[in-house]
């Protein structure tokens, strides 16, 4: 029942949500400033360990097997990382606190809005603020020469996918959280997942049971997804990531709208 | 039971039978029944947790109706919810504007929401800061606005949709006098233009002044339905003489007041006696011989109707 009247609202141009991206678009006139900061986190992990560490260890198989500058490893891993945590971060502390003390939601549902325009509208914003970064990122890949595929126009829609998957999901778990000190859970899921998504080194490197499991988890579906399109290694492996991320996206969408009607409509 | 305007009425704006709130095994609002018709202006007096926000929230399409039937512009809550509320104005209890955002924009952005156009919206936004007295603080943020500032801050807002309808949560609570007569005439003035007005206040002057018509709420029901002036003929004296003792005087009256006025009502701070002649009545308490240390003969309030229909004052 959810998930067939959340369809039509994510049909782009789904006026009424896209009324809360126009409201963070007023506040953030305000403090266009803070917009900047989501620009430099993999910035300086590409400058960090994609280049200071990465002069110590040369090349290292890509994803076809094809040895491949380090810093051309990495740096599609930094942005699906960085899209990771940009939108768990909005669909995290930020939504937790528009929730639970920012009267914001109360006075939006007095109006023909209903919580699931705000989920799915408050969404939208993450993405867009998101698709802005990945687009910086890759302008920066472009003059580092990291960009070396044709395929790499795909980078930045999938960056907003790993988005929307993480962003929904987050928002799912934050309409459970109850007091901040729950944030500490999510803390505890997202950093290995950042770590240990052959982010850093090549999935190869495990032992063959833990390749199976790195290989169920989100964001290495995103790392594979990005890191293949820029160097263009292409297979029918990456339509099963598109299909993963975007099932867990609706999933997360069905959950938080359904729990933002209770916690709101009381 | 309370009594409701002609069942011939063709459209009532809101109409409720057997409307009922609860919330786990606890009953905010017990199956109460009311109309409101359209141009009226209409009250919900009681203390705090008779019911009044929970009634309200229902009406405003916030909040799922437990059982009972409820009909607001015709429409169902429950079904129509969006549809009703884009022709509501909502003034809550607590202020809920978006102190991130200018005053200005608060109101062009809310206007959004209703899916108005910018142009719309900002022809309106000026209007309404005018209306508000709050053209001079177009460009300020919320956070540093005074309370009665916010307040009709947030009237304004909730008229940018042109409503038919206007729910007002406490409109008044907690703003000093002056603002709450510039808050009273600005309803007013809505209230001539045509607006239905709903409104719950704690405050009997300001039920006195709003409301051509209210129900007074205890514990979850209506105890009470009409207008100020015929609750107070249907359950009062025309004036009411106010007694002060001195501690400890007050318990040892016993008797002494009797036959003095209709009804004698015993307050922790002082005594009531109910008579159409106060002036008689207080110059009768001096004839028996007794010494109040102050002595206040005024005209009976809604407030004498709550005390007599509840045994307890509003504010408590």
């Amino acid at each position: 029942m959810t998930a067939l009247r959340l369809t039509p609202l994510l049909i782009p141009g789904s006026r009424r949500s896209m009324r809360l991206v126009e409201r963070n678009v007023y506040v953030y006139r305000h403090t266009w400033l803070v917009i900047l900061s989501g620009f430099f986190e993999p910035l300086f992990y590409l400058l960090s360990i994609g280049f200071g560490l990465g002069a110590l260890i040369g090349t290292i198989p890509g994803p076809d097997g094809e040895p491949i500058p380090y810093q051309l490893f990495v740096a599609p891993a930094l942005l699906a990382s960085a899209s990771m945590n940009g939108a768990i971060n909005e669909s995290t502390f930020n939504f937790f606190f528009k929730l639970n003390y920012n009267k914001t939601f109360t006075a939006i549902l007095s109006t023909p809005l209903s919580p699931g325009d705000i989920a799915v509208g408050e969404l939208a914003w993450a993405l867009i603020r998101g698709g802005l970064y990945a687009l910086g990122f890759v302008v920066v890949m472009l003059v580092f020469g990291l960009v070396v595929s044709p395929w790499a126009i795909l980078v930045v829609p999938s960056a907003l996918l790993i988005g929307f998957a993480f962003g929904a999901v987050g928002m799912a778990a934050t309409s459970f959280m109850k007091t901040w000190q729950d944030f500490d859970l999510i803390q505890l899921v997202i950093l290995p997942l950042f770590l240990f998504s052959a982010t850093f080194f090549p999935i190869e490197t495990y032992p063959p049971v833990l390749q199976v499991i790195v290989r169920l988890t989100p964001l290495y579906q995103g790392v594979d997804l990005i890191r293949s399109l820029t160097v263009g290694a292409i297979s029918p492996i990456l339509l099963v990531h598109v299909a993963y991320l975007s099932v867990m996206g609706f999933i997360g969408l069905a959950v938080v709208s359904r729990r933002l009607d209770k916690l709101l409509l009381t | 039971m309370p009594h409701l305007p002609d069942a011939t009425d063709p459209s009532p704006l809101i109409h409720a039978r057997g409307l009922t709130k609860r919330f786990g095994s606890f009953t905010a609002v017990d199956a109460i029944d009311f109309d409101v018709a359209p141009g009226e202006s209409f009250g919900f007096l009681g203390p705090n947790g008779a019911g009044k926000t929970s009634a309200m929230r229902m009406i405003g399409c916030v909040s799922p109706v437990t059982s009972g039937t409820l009909r607001v512009l015709g429409h169902d809550p429950a079904s129509h919810g969006p549809q009703i509320r884009a022709r509501l104005g909502v003034v809550p209890q607590q202020d809920t504007l978006d102190n991130e955002l200018t005053v200005r924009e608060n109101l062009v952005i809310y206007g959004r929401y209703f899916g108005l156009s910018r142009a719309e919206c900002g022809r309106r936004a000026d209007e309404l800061l005018d209306f508000a007295q709050l053209a001079e603080r177009s460009g300020d943020q919320v956070e540093h606005m005074s309370g009665g500032m916010k307040r009709r801050l947030t009237i304004a807002r909730s008229l940018i949709n042109e409503p038919e309808l206007m729910l007002l949560d406490e409109p008044t609570t907690g703003l000093d006098p002056q603002a709450r007569h510039l808050l009273w005439d600005r309803l007013y003035r809505l209230k001539q233009r045509g607006v239905t007005l709903v409104l719950t206040t704690h405050y009997m002057d300001e039920a006195e002044q709003l409301c051509d018509r209210l129900v007074v709420m205890d514990k979850a029901k209506i105890v009470a339905e009409g207008s100020p002036r015929s609750l107070i003929e249907r359950y009062s004296t025309r004036e009411v003489t106010e007694l002060r003792f001195a501690p400890g005087i007050g318990e040892t009256l016993d008797g002494r007041l009797e036959g003095l006025a209709e009804r004698i009502e015993h307050l922790p701070d002082r005594i009531l006696l109910y008579a159409d002649d106060g002036e008689a009545a207080a110059a009768a308490v001096h004839q028996r011989g007794l010494q109040p240390e102050a002595v206040l003969v005024r005209r009976s309030s809604l407030e004498d109707v709550f005390l007599r229909l509840t045994g307890r004052s509003l504010a408590d």
